[in-house]
């Protein structure tokens, strides 16, 4: 089984100990992960902005990048959806506005069925729910959109969550609801997301929980964002880093290694 | 607010100021929150529900691909049923056609049953012009009227007041327009119910014209459909002696078995209700029943421009349920008013900038509605991808490209405003395909980390006004991975 991890621009840029997680995690579990160079961003902030003739080239990207891999995994439930959602998608429109879209098609066909979000691998592929981590602290868990609508995670990283040890799950309140993130609309609807996030951020608060989790570091941006102006005890962390922790790694305090968010 | 949406601002200024408003937002959250619950209770009794949405969608594609074959159809059903039939190119054309035939009874006074249609075309405006005074007869409708203002959602017009605005609103304003409210009325929804019973029934007897939407048209036997809860649409199709319906062309359905689809999908969707407690169906005249003279105003404005566009065409499935915007987290924070439309919410977001087109500022800063969290596309009975389409619009507001305006295809040019994203969005687009460019910025915003402000400049202020940014590490994912196994695994 060959392994890659799609780390994603944001993880890659802002967040590089998510990405580091996801390696300790997945070499705990016995998999050899590789990381190919040539890869870059999905194309989800183009696309969503209306600028989807700029994400054909990382179509092409993404499917050279990943070409000799059987599975991709990467920490992002938005960028997995990204992919499985619209680069058939593209190469659709692309056909359909008269230029030749087969390349695009075939490299969609490659890339969809062998996309991951991290909990769905783990879950789905590698068929285990006990990743041996260890995070004594209390944890409320927000499903993101497009973790919940475009990928249908269900309960897969709640299942996971649960398997934790010393780990404490919160139920968050109004969890369905959407954080106010949305990429590009926290810039062009800055006070409807604001609003949003305010509410989010309130239900977190209720919840007394010391971390609020998500399966995107994007929503994390954002929630996390709020929290710290607020300057609530709660921090955001990504699931990644949580099914990476370990028993020595908790005699550090928490949140102090790596990139505070 | 007062009764037009010409000159309202760009969405995001609307709604910086109606997410202030808090007695609003509570108002709003209070009631989408108590229908959107009761509403996935009566669609999760149903086990059938996924293939009734696929068969209400199927219905619709079919009748839309095939739209000129059914309205001919239905033309013929309803002069054959003793109708008369009008073709109405655009809002302007709809209201003068209504206007004229109101003239033409020497009546100077219409009762109205809630119509999307109508306010879309803003025929009470037309019709006041004209000497003509509109009462509307929807509860919710007659609220917003009275009230000089605009309805802010499609289901429940005056989802933005509370009982006792509704109170002071009859209090004050019913005496103008005909039976004041009862003395000492108070907040009581059944006090308030009969005061607007008997404001109304005076205006029912005494009307000779009325004035309806529907629901739909079966195109087979030329009927028209209109359901609802209260009943006062079923007197404004019965009393009057002349009805003149004025409906989008996109709501005709082929057969009365296709009509069953949607008697299930409608209800459940919008009030949450098994049925609605009223469904009226009218063919044609009928002697001693009924209205003496029959016309249809069959209404385009747009639609067949929008049916052009093989993405966005899926916005005309809409059965104006409402259930998106019951479930839009962007329409409870920001008011049906903000989208400047009859159609507010996710489907106004899409609708909208269709059939007026993305020329305006306020058009053109719809598609950007939304955080595209996808709830809508869920929820909507006939699967309409809203999500989709936002994007799709997005894209021809800053790309520009190909359209259909008046039947004519034309070549749009990007909206205005944009230049600095477009550039933004080609040099990231550069970086990411060119992986050293990328590592070689990431590696300067590393280095520099400690100058970077913890709020932004320029359009990403409003961002950080209410957030705060993380700090930029010191070492990519991308470098430490060379860093730490480059050697032996990397390239
Ligand atoms: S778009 Fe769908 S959910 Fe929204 S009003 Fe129309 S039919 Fe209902």
């Amino acid at each position: 089984m060959r392994v890659a991890l799609f780390v994603t621009c944001i993880n890659d840029t802002l967040h590089p100990d998510t990405g580091r997680a996801v390696i300790t995690l997945l070499e705990r579990l016995g998999v050899e992960v590789g990381f190919p160079e040539e890869q870059s961003c999905c194309g989800q902030p183009q696309f969503n902005t209306g600028y989807r003739h700029l994400t054909e080239p990382l179509v092409r990207r993404f499917d050279r990048a990943f070409r000799d891999y059987d599975y991709v995994v990467t920490p992002s439930g938005s960028c997995a959806a990204m992919v499985r959602d619209n680069y058939p998608r593209i190469a659709e429109r692309a056909t359909a506005e008269g230029r030749d879209g087969r390349e695009l098609a075939e490299a969609a066909a490659r890339a969809v069925p062998k996309t991951y979000e991290l909990t769905e691998f783990l879950v789905d592929v590698l068929k285990v729910t006990d990743v041996g981590a260890y995070y004594p602290h209390t944890v409320t868990y927000h499903p993101t959109c497009h973790g919940l609508r475009m990928l249908r995670l269900g309960d897969r990283p709640r299942r996971l969550l649960e398997q934790v040890k010393g780990l404490e799950l919160r139920e968050l309140p109004g969890a369905e609801e959407c954080c106010g993130f949305g990429g590009t609309f926290a810039v062009k609807n800055p006070a409807v997301s604001a609003a949003m996030g305010a509410d989010k951020v309130r239900a977190v608060r209720e919840t007394g929980a010391e971390a609020v989790c998500t399966v995107d570091n994007s929503c994390l941006l954002h929630i996390g964002g709020m929290l710290r102006r607020e300057g609530a005890a709660a921090r955001p962390v990504h699931i990644a880093e949580i099914l990476a922790a370990t028993e020595p790694d908790a005699r550090k305090p928490a949140g102090t290694e790596g990139s505070p968010r | 607010m007062s009764g037009t949406y010409l000159g309202m601002p760009a969405f995001p200024a609307a709604a910086a100021s109606s997410t202030q408003d808090t007695r609003l937002r509570a108002n709003l959250r209070y009631a989408t929150h108590t229908i959107r619950d009761k509403r996935a209770r009566a669609v999760a009794e149903l086990d059938d529900w996924a293939r009734l949405r696929a068969a209400g969608a199927a219905v619709k594609d079919r009748t839309l691909r095939h739209l000129d074959h059914y309205l001919e159809q239905l033309e013929e059903a309803v002069t054959a049923a003793g109708g008369q039939v009008h073709w109405a190119a655009d809002a302007a054309e709809a209201n003068a056609i209504v206007a004229r035939l109101v003239r033409e009874t020497g009546e100077r006074e219409v009762v109205k049953v809630k119509s999307m249609a109508t306010q879309e075309t803003g025929l009470n405006r037309a019709l006041a012009e004209a000497g003509i005074s509109a009462y509307e007869t929807d509860l919710a409708e007659l609220i917003v009227q009275l009230g000089d203002d605009l309805p802010s959602h499609i289901l429940v017009p005056a989802i933005h007041r509370n009982r006792g605005e509704i109170r002071d609103i009859f209090r004050e304003r019913m005496g103008r327009w005909g039976r004041p409210a009862p003395e000492g009325l108070s907040d009581a929804p059944n006090e308030l119910a009969e005061a607007a019973r008997l404001h109304l029934r005076e205006k029912f007897l005494n009307a000779k014209v009325g004035i309806s939407g529907a629901n739909f048209m079966v195109a087979e036997t030329g009927t028209l459909v209109v359901v609802e809860s209260e009943g006062n649409g079923r007197m404004c199709l019965t009393l009057p002696e002349t009805l003149i319906s004025v409906v989008g062309i996109e709501k005709v359905v082929p057969t009365w078995q296709d009509l069953e689809i949607f008697l299930q999908l409608l209800p459940r969707s919008s009030t949450a209700e098994r049925m609605n407690p009223y469904t009226s169906m009218w063919t044609g005249t009928a002697d001693g029943d009924g209205p003496r003279t029959f016309h249809l105003v069959l209404l385009d404005n747009g639609r067949t421009d929008t049916l052009a566009d093989t993405v966005g065409r899926q916005a005309l499935r809409c059965i104006r349920c409402s259930a998106c915007l019951n479930v839009c987290p962007v329409y409870e924070r920001a008011g049906g008013h903000a989208y400047g439309s009859a159609y507010p919410g996710p489907i106004g977001a899409i609708l909208t900038p269709q059939l007026r087109g993305t020329a305006s500022e306020l058009d053109a800063s719809l598609p950007y509605a939304s955080s595209l969290c996808g709830a809508c596309y869920e929820v909507c009975p006939v699967a309409i991808d809203i999500p989709e389409v936002l994007v799709h619009l997005r894209e021809r507001v800053v790309q520009g490209g190909k359209v259909t305006r008046r039947g004519v295809k034309t070549v749009l040019k990007p909206a205005k405003g944009h230049a600095a994203e477009r550039a933004a969005m080609r040099a990231a687009g550069f970086a990411f395909g060119h992986p050293g460019v990328l590592r070689a910025g990431q590696r300067l915003a590393g280095r520099t980390r400690r100058l970077h402000p913890r709020r932004l400049p320029g359009p990403g202020r409003a961002w950080s006004d209410t957030r705060d940014l993380p700090p930029v590490p010191a070492e990519s994912f991308r470098d430490w991975w060379r860093r730490t196994r480059g050697e032996e695994r990397g390239k």
